[in-house]
């Protein structure tokens, strides 16, 4: 605080025309000239390089605030993880009970034939509703940081290098439908057997950079460009956190919706289930080929 | 011992090697084909080990998409570099 206040007495000094060698702000300040300098600093108004001086000040506090926030949080965590029973212990709930419950009545209760997403897309929905807000977060960071970044290299040379090569488009042409489609059944299925939401995605994604890859990002824009992108993800966020968004309220307790449980093992079976694994496969699928336009050429 | 025993006891040994392979090689290229391989093995473990959606993912996330996504990195930081020697020869 004594530095600022320091800093600040300074350059009152200075804007009063009281120039000193010893008190110049910035090396390479010569006080012979203050018109027409080099540096923009000494064209600016007063207030503005106050401003300036003040920014300085927050970067130097910068890093040990946010080392103070991540004690904060450290703390915080600690604290929490106290609360929890001790590791390894045979008593507790969550190595009995609980497991015993989702074993035994799992299948029952969420209708999910898989049991892994009956737990993670049913009875810990909401945990999961958090997990995606983590990835669109991460994602939107990534948007920012690489939206109208330049490409490294120009629109004809990105057009010469994936649309030459034979070999990559005839095993495109061949291996694309079936990855998409192998992605859609590993999305549908996903409350009957292994996969799901994201894998499912995961597997669409990579189909849709091999296809741009062998032909392009003309063709395939045709139909997945940004305007669609945002609807899609924001469209599918939007219905994940309404139906989970009741959890906050009733604390991650079970309501009845108006998809039923259904009979096991069918495809339109297992309530929410497979609605919310469409919703998350899209997003991740677009996800993914979003980062990849991203990274190729700095838009999608 | 079985030969699934046997094949799984290779699939760990391979695991440690690309491992290993992967933080040791000099070539960046290389390190991220070696790592491609790693998420292949892990994969087949995965399968083993009775969790096939955590293979699934894994094949596709870690051998697919990351690989694609570093590779792509690898590519823009060499023209990045070309560039900078371009401009550094006139």
């Amino acid at each position: 605080m004594k530095k600022k206040a320091d800093l600040l007495a300074k350059l009152r000094r200075w804007d009063a025309g009281e120039f000193d060698l010893t008190d110049r702000l910035e090396e390479g300040f010569t006080p012979d000239e203050p018109q027409d300098s080099a540096y923009p600093w000494d064209r600016e108004a007063p207030v503005e390089r106050l401003e300036r001086a003040q920014i300085r000040v927050w970067q130097r506090l910068y890093p040990y605030l946010a080392a103070l926030l991540c004690a904060v949080t450290v703390v915080f965590l600690l604290y929490a993880v106290m609360d929890l029973p001790a590791f390894g212990q045979a008593g507790t709930p969550s190595q009995n009970e609980v497991m015993e419950r989702y074993v035994s009545k799992g299948v029952f209760e969420t209708g999910a034939v898989n049991l892994v997403a009956g737990v993670i897309l049913d009875y810990r929905a909401f945990d999961t509703l958090g997990e995606s807000h983590v990835l669109f977060t991460a994602a939107a960071a990534v948007l920012m940081l690489l939206l109208g970044a330049a490409p490294g290299r120009s629109e004809r040379e990105l057009e010469g290098i994936v649309s030459s090569d034979l070999i990559v488009q005839n095993t495109a042409r061949i291996v694309v439908p079936v990855v998409l489609l192998f992605g859609v059944y590993v999305i549908l299925n996903g409350h009957l057997g292994p996969g799901g939401g994201f894998s499912g995605g995961a597997i669409i994604g990579a189909g849709l950079i091999l296809y741009t890859l062998a032909f392009g990002f003309a063709r395939l824009g045709r139909y997945l460009n940004f305007k669609t992108y945002r609807i899609i993800v924001l469209g599918s966020l939007l219905f994940y956190s309404l139906s989970k968004c009741y959890s906050f309220f009733c604390g991650a307790n079970h309501l009845e919706t108006i998809f039923r449980t259904g009979v096991p093992g069918r495809i339109f079976s297992a309530g929410l289930i497979l609605p919310l694994n469409l919703a998350v496969g899209t997003v991740v699928a677009c996800t993914m080929y979003g980062f990849y336009a991203l990274f190729q050429r700095g838009k999608i | 011992m079985s030969g699934l025993d046997l094949f799984a006891l290779a699939l760990l040994g391979l695991l440690l090697v690309t491992g290993v392979g992967a933080c040791l090689s000099k070539n960046l290229l290389v390190t991220l084909i070696i790592f491609m391989a790693y998420s292949v093995i892990m994969s087949i473990i995965w399968a083993m080990l009775q969790a096939p959606d955590l293979a699934i993912t894994e094949a596709a996330v870690g051998a697919g998409v990351s690989s694609i996504l570093m590779f792509v990195t690898l590519r823009r930081l060499r023209d990045i570099k070309r560039r900078a020697e371009d401009e550094k020869e006139g």
